[in-house]
């Protein structure tokens, strides 16, 4: 159990409550985990030479279904409970440990990640693997029991950790004394990137529920930012970039851009118009609702655009009193 | 009617990782294969009927939280695209039926 403690180095990433039921979780975590960091270290050895009666007293006092074998600190064997048993079929208690011992030994590495282990011990069905560093020392042992209780402490370590981050965020204009605090996120948008099309949205979106947000504010913000960044993805010459400043009592989101422009925006404002190639109609784009979609979603909107100079969309959401991020209570008017 | 329910008396493909479907009653439906209509029109929770096999699809499901989008007419996305949906647990469904068929059986069904 020392090993998992030691766990603690491990990079963390980031874990949404969707993540956290599924099982790929799990998956991503014996690609992350290093072996290293769930294999027990105190490990039990025997020498070639020791009687099997020994043996069979240390498996029985430690509790373990089987032991490497050592000579001058060397990985000469592997003694299992099976060994033993055929030891006592015969009733050879007495015979030194190398008789009975396998020496094919199937081992892993201490660097290897925990699906290595997991590989091995269904490719050769063995319940415990000797662990060795990369001059073949032995330094642990790890079994299934090992790997299963390593991966739910760092699934559990994951979830405390978007807790926090979380609580954290969620007290962000709480803990930050100003006069006006703001919190601004940036994102660059390639032009064509269909690949990545929704991904800011999507950051964003998640920025919102951490800072503490209503779901309903989070999404009518995403939306609008998605239609927003598509725009930028669609249209641009060159890409753009979106800006949400973060406020208290209001969200503004500004996307900003270097070019075509747009010919007449009050057409570009209509239900349904729309200048997108067939290319682009086919994969759904273009329907013509994107900017009707944000003023939907937002307070206020303004277009400024003229062609050749490029297009500045701003939106503005004010928080209802229920939504307004928390802030530090004005001491003196505080009772 | 839960979605799991859903997906055995229609013979859906799950082309997702498997959720507890059972728990997930879906609150409506939506069928359009324009991104923004789906934006503005579909209700967290709804199915999204559309032959939309590419990545956007995911991005608009998981923005508008719907319970599931039903692929029509056996389209198939790439595995790029279904890596994504499971990354941000979208259910992608997929059905042999047209649109049309699908949308009047899950009214039938009671889907409204």
């Amino acid at each position: 159990m020392a090993s998992l403690q030691e766990l603690q180095g491990r990079k963390g990433r980031v874990i949404t409550d969707k993540d956290a039921r599924e099982i790929s979780r799990v998956e991503e975590l014996s690609y992350d985990l290093k072996i290293s960091e769930v294999m027990t270290r105190d490990v039990k050895t025997v020498s070639p030479e020791m009687p099997m009666s020994s043996v069979l007293e240390i498996l029985r006092v430690n509790r373990i279904s089987g032991t490497p074998v050592l000579e001058n600190e060397n990985l000469v064997g592997v003694l299992s409970i099976e060994d033993l048993v055929r030891c006592m079929e015969k009733n050879e208690l007495h015979v030194p440990v190398h008789q009975y011992m396998s020496r094919a030994i199937v081992s892993v590495n201490a660097y290897d990640s925990v699906v290595k282990a997991i590989e091995t011990f269904s490719t050769h069905r063995k319940g415990r693997l000797p662990v060795v560093d990369e001059n073949g020392k032995l330094v642990g042992i790890i079994t299934k029991g090992d790997i299963t209780r390593g991966i739910l402490s760092a699934l559990q370590r994951d979830y405390h950790e978007e807790e926090l981050r979380r609580y954290r965020a969620s007290h962000l204009f709480e803990d930050i004394t100003s006069d006006r605090t703001s919190l601004i996120l940036r994102y660059d948008i390639k032009p064509r990137d269909y690949t990545n099309g929704g991904q800011a949205s999507s950051y964003i979106k998640r920025a919102l529920l951490r800072l503490g947000a209503t779901p309903q504010l989070a999404r009518q913000c995403g939306i609008a930012i998605y239609e927003a960044e598509m725009n930028l993805i669609i249209h641009t010459d060159h890409g753009g970039v979106i800006r949400v400043q973060i406020e208290p009592h209001r969200i503004l989101m500004q996307t900003t851009d270097d070019g075509p422009g747009i010919a007449d925006v009050d057409k570009a404002l209509t239900p349904g118009w729309s200048t997108a190639t067939q290319e682009v109609r086919d994969m759904g784009f273009g329907a013509g609702m994107g900017l009707v979609n944000i003023q939907r979603c937002v307070d206020k909107m303004t277009l400024d655009s003229s062609p050749g100079k490029g297009t500045k969309l701003l939106m503005e959401i004010i928080l209802r009193p229920e939504e307004r991020f928390k802030e530090i209570e004005d001491p003196e008017t505080a009772p | 009617m839960n979605l799991q329910e859903i997906i055995t008396q229609l013979d859906l493909t799950v082309l997702t990782q498997p959720k507890s479907f059972e728990t997930i009653e879906p609150t409506g439906g939506y069928a359009s294969d324009l991104l923004s209509c789906v934006i503005a029109g579909a209700k967290p929770g709804n199915l999204w009927l559309t032959i939309q096999a590419h990545n956007n699809i995911v991005a608009v499901a998981s923005l508008n939280e719907l319970a599931a989008v039903i692929i029509t007419e056996n389209a198939s996305p790439d595995p790029s695209v279904i890596e994504k949906a499971n990354e941000q647990g979208v259910t992608l469904l997929v059905s042999r039926e047209n649109t049309y068929q699908l949308a009047g059986k899950l009214w039938e069904m009671g889907i409204r």
